[in-house]
């Protein structure tokens, strides 16, 4: 196992499209890094890099301390577990994961064990003269990694390995993931555009937008204390509400149309007067009686999701989606508070936060 | 779906029905031709049912031959008319899926320029090159060889482009997937490449051996030599102009003969033809 390190890796497409604007990053080893981001974002690009699928244009990527830009992807030690699994589809499910060592000329008794030890692991010793298409899509799913496990590879690197599977499978299989990293401490590198995804499985998320790194965090460290604005809404689901208006005193902000909020002053570099946007969660919004200095929600609609309801409307002039447990409020409109410390402030042009470093 | 009617299907099975006779009358005809006596069918005396000939005139025409006219009996024909269609086969396949292997896979100078030759030889079949051909094979000494038979059909363009459609539908993943498991060009094209196309190599195959064992024109210029006539000129010589001297149970039976080899390769091949239209493995 070993560490990854970017040293400001650039992609630029022969187009001149520039995927990777120079990203640094540095991935310990052991560690279960998630590369989040919306589609486009360079997320894969970068992953594809690391494995040595893709040219670099400019910058370092060293792995276990070595710079590996000019290796093959074969002789990087790093194994791939792709979006499709690309299982090769004559090959059984033994041939499957034999077939990356039989090529690097593994002793054949060497290949059984780790064969049988991976199907062990996985729980796929039965499927092992099976082909590929006479699997489901979990157990596909599984005979990739398994091809990956075999390699005893420096690095794991997953390309969005869990977007083909239902909704059910995929909340299955991001457990197993998880615990056969915390099994077997393998350096593992996953991209994926699913927050939650991010959210449960990393140790470290880098959230990237447009080529870039927008900030890197334990999940609940870039949960709570989003850098830029595109992390805050990104992060969380749903979306953080974003309202504009500006500071009317200290830590007392006030929602252009909608009221006054209060925020933990000591947090954020800000002086009365300056506009802002004001971001809170929906589940940091909670009912308020009037006259405790609420604010004033417009209901348009709710959703019912069983454990909480999502209401939909507006306070002063931006829409706002509340998540509420208990008992429905009455009436078509209602009072809501924050606690200081779930309020967030961001520079309205930047999108950067306003937080103290 | 298929609408399902009561007498929907009489339509349809008539249909069919009418077809099938139309194209296997001649073929009874000839069969039966080829058990009766040459007088018999000389004397346009033929009937519709077999004579008892069948055994007498298969064996001259495959041991013996015609008297006058082709000196060589037609299983020797029938030797030269399958390895001639086994190598142009064969030949064809292997170089086509090499050059889509490398039009497809590989980034070299002028790789579109490449394809687009191959694409453009689709213009220039044998017919229409047949001089220069017939120039090059008879300086190189390739006259009444399988050599000079085979080689100037083998290069296919028709057979590389089917392959090279197939070869863009297998997705990326697997070469990047192949790539890290540590095979280079030749260990992908012969354990993932080769393998996945075997059941248009049979496909092709098919077709393939039907068009050499059908080949006329090239034959027949480049095989003087009795001992290297394939069959489908050996029948053409049987028949003679004057009328009487044509021994038609032979020509019949050597027909029949030469209808056998391209009936058995769809035959066994159908079973490859149904499997690669049902698996979906990619």
């Amino acid at each position: 196992m070993a560490s990854v390190t970017l040293q400001d890796v650039r992609k630029v497409y022969a187009g001149g499209v520039e995927a990777v604007k120079g990203v640094s990053l540095d991935i310990p080893n052991g560690s279960f890094t998630v590369l989040l981001g919306p589609s486009g974002c360079g997320k894969s690009t970068l992953l594809r890099m690391i494995a040595g699928l893709e040219a670099i244009t400019s910058g370092t990527v060293s792995i276990a301390g070595k710079v590996v830009n000019e290796v093959e992807p074969a002789e990087r030690d790093i194994a791939m577990v792709f979006q499709n699994y690309a299982l090769y589809p004559h090959m059984s499910v033994y041939d499957n994961m034999a077939y990356g060592l039989r090529n690097r000329g593994t002793a054949k008794e060497e290949i059984e064990k780790r064969v049988a030890e991976a199907a062990k692991l996985l729980a796929i010793g039965d499927f092992l003269k099976r082909k590929p298409r006479e699997l489901s899509g979990g157990q596909r799913q599984r005979v990739a990694m398994g091809r990956a496990i075999v390699r005893e590879p420096q690095a794991f690197l997953f390309d969005e390995p869990l977007s083909n599977l239902d909704a059910k499978l995929r909340v299955q299989m991001r457990i197993e993931i998880r615990r056969l990293h915390n099994r077997l401490k393998a350096t593992s590198i996953f991209v994926t555009h699913d927050q939650i995804e991010a959210m449960t499985m990393a140790d470290s998320i880098v959230v990237m937008n447009g080529g870039r790194v927008e900030q890197t965090g334990a999940p609940n460290h870039v949960y709570r204390f989003p850098a830029t604005r595109f992390v805050a809404t990104f992060i969380g689901s749903p979306a953080m509400n974003l309202l504009p208006g500006r500071i009317a005193g200290p830590g007392e902000a006030e929602i252009a149309g909608g009221g006054r909020i209060a925020f933990d002053p000591n947090a954020f570099d800000v002086t009365p007067g300056r506009e802002v946007e004001i971001g809170i969660r929906p589940e940091d919004l909670r009912l308020a009686g009037s006259g405790e200095g609420a604010l004033t929600f417009k209901k348009d609609f709710a959703e019912e999701l069983g454990a909480t309801r999502l209401f939909h409307g507006t306070v002063g002039e931006g829409a706002v989606v509340v998540a509420l447990s208990g008992p429905a409020p009455a009436g078509d409109s209602f009072g809501l508070s924050a606690a200081p410390d779930a309020v967030h402030l961001f520079d309205p042009a930047s999108g950067d936060s306003l937080r103290r470093a | 779906m298929v609408e399902r009617r009561r007498f929907g299907d009489v339509i349809p099975h008539l249909i069919l029905l009418i077809g099938i006779a139309i194209v296997a009358f001649p073929v009874y005809l000839c069969f039966v031709g080829s058990t009766l006596d040459q007088a018999t069918i000389a004397n346009g005396q033929m009937g519709l049912t077999p004579g008892p000939l069948f055994f007498e005139t298969y064996w001259r025409t495959l041991f013996v031959g015609t008297s006058g006219t082709t000196r060589e009996p037609v299983a020797t024909m029938m030797f030269n008319s399958f390895v001639m269609a086994l190598v142009i086969a064969l030949g064809k396949i292997a170089i086509s899926i090499i050059s889509s292997y490398a039009v497809v896979y590989f980034k070299f100078p002028f790789r579109m320029a490449a394809f687009w030759m191959i694409f453009v030889t689709l213009m220039l079949p044998v017919e229409v090159r047949i001089y220069p051909t017939y120039k090059i094979a008879a300086d190189l000494n390739l006259l009444n060889s399988y050599a000079g038979l085979t080689l100037p059909l083998i290069a296919s363009a028709t057979a590389t482009l089917f392959f090279r459609q197939f070869f863009m539908t297998i997705p990326d993943e697997l070469i990047e997937a192949s790539k890290l498991d540590g095979a280079g060009p030749f260990r992908f094209f012969k354990d993932t490449v080769l393998p996945l196309s075997r059941t248009n190599i049979a496909a092709l195959f098919v077709i393939l051996f039907i068009y050499g064992w059908n080949q006329y024109l090239w034959p027949i210029l480049i095989t003087t030599h009795d001992d290297m006539q394939t069959i489908v000129i050996g029948i053409k010589k049987m028949i003679v102009t004057a009328d009487a001297l044509t021994e038609w149970n032979v020509v019949m039976a050597t027909a029949m003969l030469a209808m056998l080899p391209p009936v058995a390769v769809v035959v066994l091949m159908q079973r490859w033809f149904v499997k690669g239209l049902v698996e979906t493995e990619k």
